[in-house]
């Protein structure tokens, strides 16, 4: 009976447009980024921006692909997806090749792959996969736990290449657990966490255990539960305290020079706008002297003159500041929550937790590497460094975002079957 | 769909979403909308100022003799990202320069930027930039970039010029418009004329990458600021009397003044010794400097300018005119002397033998200790206090321009001291001293000192019977005559003109007279007029002074002339003041054996005892 639907019958339009959307505007500032540079052709296969448009058009066939399987496809291989993405980071920590201290690439001789792009879509496909059973009851340990460890896995082979950015946004699909009734209270935690992480180093050690021992006294005289909370708070205090303590032989201990120098930018302990600081400086003025209208087209100085580093592929917000102003930024945030809404609404219409699932999870990727990519370049976030989907320069982020998102479009488009 | 339970949950997705776009959205309007620092980072950093140095001025001699111009030399520039030398000891020995120069070089400039170009090697010579050149494409990240460098053709007038260098910190500190390594005018007419002299930079603005590339003008060149040429200065120095004075003055110490008392412009201004001004520029400045810096004899100190010296007797002709002016002697008025003059059996001041008592005019003529010690008692004790006497006395000295500084266009100068009342209270105790006490200040001794250029300037009061223009180097900036009230209004001294005939009839004699004191000095043509003088030095033989104008009438130039350790004052200075005279009134000698010992004459191995 679906055989004799059309190719695109059910196909979300709306994600598509802005899809396409998307890699034109990207495109275009990948073409500015590269514009002036010499007397070559920019059009070629030369240059980045005819090697994005490559890339662009390999992406489309992928789509033709994914959307002429069928949709049982993924929930039936999907663990086999698992498998074969977690053999690929394993093998990319034997054969790959190191570029800037890590091994993230495997060299396939004029191009590179970066597996960990693609090991996305397997992660999220396993989970759907787990999370899908019937009856499962995400309030008990066990069920947690494995949840859990499908995240895991991948997590720790990430952090071995190392690439500390993969492995953040492979940690945030643990939102699509919250999503799907793991206790409210570990996300409490979680969040309770980062705040007094952030605190822990923006005041050092012991002006965090000050403030964590007072607030912990406030919030127990304020509740007033009687004797029996007394035990709870002290056991709370001492976790948090340890917790400090951990934080402080994280930064200090385990964490790289460089690393560190990007925590201390963004919370103000330095101020260097020609060491360590150089790069999120001339970040800003890049988009800072867009001003609201940019400055047009082609007419950026900044990133045109190379003051911005890797200007077409972390970076390329840059450009998008600088000549399209924060009339470009405004575009380009607006088509991402447009994106990320749509997403949300798309998924929570799904009668199948498996296309559910994996709904919640490409939003909650995309809006990873969404905020965390602009927030660094205006200096919210330290230089994290990953891609702006569907914007960045890159053959293999193009193509695993294109086939995390079209999955979904084409699950969406079965949204009518049970799936599992 | 047990689990939709949990649908409301989605709206913690829209909130995490919907908030951190608004949180982004807000930042970002927050830099590229309100704050608009960022719009000026990012012209500084494209938009690179690239200054466009101006010509300094050159400085000719009153009679348009070109003494200093501009010659091209070259700084080696480096831009350290950029070296990639195969060959460092080539580039070291075309330069000149040891490996250890190198590194250090290297290192500085990488410690001040990678990107940009610092200085490696200032002011290298034609020559050597034109080798370096033919090779510099075996040395990249290193390039020439032109500048101007001071020469001096006529190799004279060091003192007066001064010389250029690169600009001191503390000037970079106080003045925005210098950017380090511009020149600057140090000392001499180089910096007492900076502002005339350096120009106005102008500005050219280009559009340059994070390599420092150039990539066009910016906004066609709309900002651009043209650079004004220096002004040319003419000087009132007469190159030709300047040069024939330091040849006078080679191998001796002290110095010559030389005015022309009708407008006050400086003729000749030496210190001796002095030295080539062309050693001070370029590379070797800093080890020629250095070397006369150690120099026993001082070289680069300006003696006719810094130097004090007792005036000697030179200073009678002051005393003269002030016991003319306040009627205590007359031109008949005669005093004995007993080879000096006796006040106590403690007190004595000695005198040479000579025929007694003399007149006034006969008193100059043979420079009589006596005949002063006298006036000078009775200038002072016309008052009822040895105080109020000299008050009196001191202020007609001071209208001669002694005891103060002249305040006139050159870059530096002295006082001198005519001691205060209170200077000889602190001395001798309150109403504890009388004439006597300080009778050395009659023939010119005591605490008094002046330097050498107000002593020509009290020979020009002189030579003016009266009156003077403050003593000054330029005549013209950029052809204009100075307009600068100044030096076109002149002083008049304490003392009545009529005073003056008497005084300089005594200064006639000195030459003419039988007994004078300078009549080997004496001139065939020419009334000169002069007085010798001798400053006691303590630490060696004694200073040798004079002072002397010509022509008696409508005088053409006022002079003193010292000469250290040269004895009496008509041993070397009164010659060689004839024949400056001479040189400048006639532009010959006649006295050429005279000439010949004063050329000759060497007194710097009279080493002053230490
Ligand atoms: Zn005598």
């Amino acid at each position: 009976m679906r055989n004799n639907k059309t190719f695109f019958a059910n196909i979300d339009w709306t994600l598509v447009t802005i899809y396409f959307c998307m890699l034109l505007f990207g495109w275009l500032n990948i073409y500015a980024a590269n514009y002036g540079e010499g007397a070559y052709n920019l059009i070629s296969m030369q240059a980045e921006p005819g090697k994005q448009l490559f890339w662009i058009a390999t992406s489309c066939v992928w789509i033709f692909f994914i959307l002429l399987l069928d949709g049982k496809f993924y929930t039936t291989f999907s663990y086999l997806i698992y498998a074969f993405m977690v053999l690929l980071l394993i093998g990319v920590l034997i054969v790959g090749k190191e570029i800037g201290g890590a091994k993230s690439w495997y060299d396939l001789g004029s191009f590179s792959m970066q597996p960990a792009e693609f090991a996305k879509v397997g992660v999220l496909l396993a989970l759907s996969k787990y999370l899908s059973q019937l009856n499962l009851n995400l309030n008990k340990l066990e069920t947690q736990l494995r949840a859990l460890a499908i995240l895991t896995l991948p997590i720790l082979l990430i952090m071995l290449q190392p690439d500390a950015g993969s492995a953040i946004v492979f940690a945030s699909l643990f939102l699509v657990l919250f999503r799907e009734g793991i206790p409210a209270v570990y996300l409490t935690i979680i969040g309770l966490a980062i705040t007094l992480f952030i605190i822990t180093l923006k005041f050092e050690i012991l002006t965090a255990t000050i403030i964590t021992t007072v607030v912990t006294i406030l919030f127990g005289y304020l509740l007033k539960k009687g004797r029996n909370s007394i035990k709870p708070a002290i056991f709370s205090l001492i976790i948090g305290l340890g917790f400090i303590q951990s934080v402080g032989y994280l930064y200090n201990d385990i964490l790289r020079p460089h690393q560190r120098s990007r925590i201390d930018l963004i919370l103000g302990k330095i101020d260097d706008i020609h060491g360590a600081g150089y790069n999120l400086h001339q970040s800003k003025i890049a988009i800072g002297s867009g001003g609201f209208t940019g400055k047009g087209f082609l007419d950026g100085t900044q990133t045109k003159f190379n003051f911005v580093p890797e200007q077409s592929t972390d970076f390329i917000f840059c450009t998008i500041g600088e000549e399209w102003g924060f009339i470009g930024s405004f575009i380009t945030i607006s088509l991402f929550v447009g994106l990320l809404f749509r997403l949300i609404i798309l998924a929570e219409r799904q009668r199948s937790t498996f296309s559910r699932v994996y709904g919640y999870g490409v939003a909650t990727i995309l809006f990873c590497h969404f905020f965390i990519n602009i927030a660094m370049t205006i200096g919210i976030m330290p230089v994290i460094g990953i891609p702006l989907p569907f914007f960045s320069y890159g053959g293999s982020s193009l193509w695993g975002f294109s086939i995390l998102l079209f999955i979904f479009i084409k699950l969406d488009a079965y949204r009518m079957d049970i799936l599992r | 769909m047990s689990r939709n339970k949990f649908a409301d949950r989605r709206l913690f997705f829209y909130f995490l979403f919907g908030g951190s776009a608004v949180l982004l959205l807000i930042t970002l309007f927050g830099i590229q909308v309100i704050n608009n620092s960022y719009k000026i980072s990012a012209e500084n950093n494209v938009i690179k100022a690239v200054t466009i140095y101006p010509e300094r001025g050159y400085i000719y001699d009153r009679e348009g003799v070109l003494l200093v111009t501009n010659q091209r030399a070259y700084d080696l520039m480096v831009t350290p990202r950029q070296v990639r030398l195969l060959d460092t000891l080539a580039l070291c020995e075309i330069i000149n320069i040891d490996l250890e120069y190198f590194n250090k070089n290297i290192k500085i400039a990488k410690r001040y930027s990678t990107r940009k170009a610092s200085l490696f090697l200032k002011e290298i010579s034609k020559q050597t930039a034109a080798q370096l050149q033919e090779r510099l494409y075996e040395f990249p990240g290193f390039y020439l970039q032109e500048r101007t460098m001071r020469q001096y053709p006529e190799s004279s007038a060091a003192h007066i010029l001064g010389y250029v260098s690169q600009v001191p910190d503390y000037i970079l500190k106080k003045d925005d418009y210098y950017k380090r390594n511009d020149n600057y005018g140090i000392s001499g007419v180089e910096s007492s004329y900076e502002k005339d002299l350096r120009g106005v930079q102008g500005t050219q603005y280009l559009i340059r990458d994070v390599w420092n590339r150039p990539k066009g003008s910016f906004a066609n060149g709309e900002y651009d600021s043209l650079a004004v040429n220096g002004k040319d200065i003419e000087l009132s120095i007469d190159i030709q009397l300047q040069e024939y004075a330091e040849q006078l003055m080679l191998n001796k110490k002290g110095s010559i003044v030389a005015i022309e008392p009708s407008t006050g412009e400086i003729l000749s201004l030496v210190s001796s010794p002095y030295y080539d001004p062309n050693l001070l520029v370029g590379r070797s400045r800093s080890p020629n400097f250095n070397r006369m810096y150690k120099d026993a004899n001082k070289a680069l100190f300006d003696r006719s300018l810094l130097a004090e010296y007792p005036p000697g007797s030179t200073f009678k002709l002051v005393n003269a005119l002030i016991g003319l002016q306040e009627g205590v002697i007359y031109d008949g008025t005669r005093f004995t002397c007993d080879e000096g003059w006796r006040f106590s059996a403690k007190l004595k001041i000695g005198c040479h033998a000579h025929r007694s008592p003399l007149n006034l005019i006969e008193s100059i003529e043979q420079s009589c200790n006596a005949y002063y010690c006298n006036t000078f008692r009775r200038i002072i004790e016309k008052y009822p206090t040895a105080a109020a006497g000299y008050e009196n006395w001191r202020n007609h000295v001071l209208s001669f321009g002694l005891g103060k500084f002249l305040d006139n266009d050159l870059y530096t100068g002295r006082p001198g001291r005519v001691p205060t009342v209170d200077f000889y209270n602190k001395q001798y105790g309150e109403k504890r001293w009388k004439a006597p006490t300080v009778i050395s200040l009659a023939i010119g001794q005591d605490a008094l000192v002046v330097s050498p250029i107000q002593m020509a300037n009290m020979c020009a009061v002189i030579a003016n019977r009266g009156h003077y223009y403050t003593p000054h180097i330029v005549r013209k900036v950029d052809g204009a005559p100075l307009n600068d009230s100044t030096y076109s209004v002149p002083k008049y001294t304490s003392i009545g003109k009529k005073h003056y005939s008497t005084i300089i009839n005594g200064m006639e004699r000195v030459f003419i007279g039988k007994h004078g004191t300078a009549k080997t000095a004496r001139l065939k043509d020419i009334e000169i007029c002069g007085k010798t003088g001798t400053a006691e030095n303590p630490h060696g033989d004694d200073h040798s002074i004079f002072i002397a104008f010509a022509p008696k009438d409508n005088p053409k130039i006022a002079l003193a002339v010292y000469v250290e350790n040269g004895g009496w004052g008509s041993t070397w200075a009164a010659p060689i003041a004839s024949l400056m005279i001479e040189k400048y009134l006639t532009g010959k000698i006649s006295n050429t054996k005279q000439e010949a010992f004063i050329l000759n004459g060497n007194l710097m191995n009279t080493e002053d005892a230490k």
